[in-house]
């Protein structure tokens, strides 16, 4: 059962929930309408305690859309943070008003700390270089509108698969649906931690740093930013930050039915040349992730339909 | 060779890995007890080369998680009467609690009064922990 449930991490919800989540996602693009009344009267905070548009909007539209209404700030120097306040002591206030709290935070752990002392579902809207559970959620829900299935296809994850959250959780996941094979491409510093790919087994992953010479392979290339918030040195970043370029000449190598995602922002990893080949569905993504933000808000709140 | 002589209550530490004796007698206060306690280090052993070794001659409580944090090789024997009651050996607590601290700068834990961490044991073989929160691995 959804209901009441904290998302931290993708593991805190099961395959059954998950793919229960997706085809309500679906149900809602079919008959967006039906829904927005669904979530009146609901009070939902959004805590960010680092600087986010995207994935704040698209929350807050989730929430919007489903007739919810909204409080929280966008700037922990806004809010009583400034003052001392800790992360305990502000969830302990906020869960007393808030049906649901969704928080992003740039330690690590932050949103697994506060589900410890908050009345309220909490939802990590990325904590880090660690966690991103809507976002994996989202990247989900488009492979599944757009291929029809999860299951047998080869997806590539580039760019900083080290810091990289998106692709950390994304990996766990797809390595619980079936016939999924992994081609890991970063350059060697940025390589994915052990700790993912223990997860999988090893006929299922390669390692790679050339985009060039594995695109062919690919279903799905799912590329990344090279985050320049998450080195500890400018010099570092300036040497690795266009490791991986996407445009329409590699692009040429690559299968007409393959995927190109992104989870955006992004930076100069995809030229924008590639907007406009049909394969790139990173903007329909940034929708799609609405969608999925309100089936779970929904079902973290018990409405509708219930598994 | 210094010889002490055989126990006829208490608890005898043995395998202790040579150099980890001190910290195992610092670690459960041992300086603190009232009771006759010895430490014997780098006494030759045939299956380890050399060993430490504690001779406690009380029964008292032994906080066998923070010994198998110290070293998982020991074993504990408890005598009575001069015979040995009880042998045990220990492994690696499965979770600890408030004695492991995070190294990752990242993790919440080094800017928030989270309490006591639990770290769960991953690599038994090279005694690996991760952090509840940051899911860092640490060895102990």
């Amino acid at each position: 059962m959804i209901k009441g449930k904290h998302l931290i991490e993708i593991d805190d919800f099961s395959l059954e929930e998950i793919n229960f989540l997706i085809s309500n996602a679906e149900k809602i693009i079919k008959n967006e309408q039906d829904y927005s009344d669904l979530c009146k009267g609901n009070l939902i905070a959004t805590l960010f305690y680092e600087p986010s548009t995207r994935t704040k909007f698209s929350f807050e539209s989730a929430i919007l859309r489903l007739g919810g209404q909204v409080i929280g700030f966008a700037d922990a120097m806004s809010s009583s943070v400034a003052k001392g306040e800790s992360l305990v002591d502000t969830i302990q206030t906020i869960s007393s008003y808030a049906d649901l709290i969704i928080i992003r935070h740039p330690k690590e752990g932050a949103p697994r700390l506060a589900s410890k002392h908050s009345s309220v579902p909490i939802i990590n809207a990325g904590d880090g270089g660690h966690q991103h559970p809507t976002q994996t959620l989202t990247d989900l829900l488009t492979i599944k509108q757009l291929k029809g299935s999860i299951g047998n296809f080869t997806i590539g994850l580039c760019g900083d698969l080290k810091f990289g959250r998106t692709t950390h959780s994304l990996a766990r996941i797809l390595s619980r649906y079936p016939e999924i094979n992994f081609v890991f491409i970063s350059p060697e510093e940025l390589r994915i931690p052990d700790y993912i790919k223990e997860e999988i087994s090893e006929e299922y992953y390669q390692e790679t740093n050339s985009l060039e010479n594995s695109i062919d392979k690919l279903d799905i290339l799912y590329m990344t930013r090279i985050q320049k918030e998450r080195f500890f040195s400018e010099q570092e970043y300036l040497r690795l930050k266009d490791s991986y370029i996407l445009n329409n000449g590699i692009l040429k190598m690559a299968s007409e039915e393959m995927l190109i995602m992104h989870p955006l922002p992004r930076v100069s990893e995809i030229a924008t040349e590639v907007d406009n080949d049909e394969r790139a569905v990173y903007f329909k993504q940034a929708k799609y992730g609405m969608f999925i933000r309100m089936a779970l808000i929904s079902k973290i709140l018990g409405k509708g339909e219930i598994l | 060779m210094i010889n002490v002589s055989k126990l006829k209550k208490g608890i005898v530490i043995d395998h202790i890995k040579s150099g980890n004796g001190y910290k195992i007698f610092s670690q459960l206060g041992l300086d603190k007890l009232d009771d006759t306690v010895v430490l014997l280090r780098n006494i030759p052993s045939t299956k380890m080369g050399v060993k430490d070794l504690i001779k406690i001659e009380n029964d008292i409580y032994l906080d066998l998680t923070v010994l198998g944090l110290i070293d998982s090789g020991v074993t504990i024997n408890i005598i009575e009467n001069g015979q040995r009651k009880k042998k045990i050996n220990l492994e690696l607590p499965k979770k600890v609690y408030g004695i492991l601290k995070c190294k990752n700068p990242r993790c919440i834990s080094t800017v928030e009064n989270v309490g006591d961490i639990e770290f769960t044991l991953v690599d038994p073989v090279i005694g690996e922990y991760q952090c509840e929160y940051c899911h860092e691995k640490t060895r102990i």
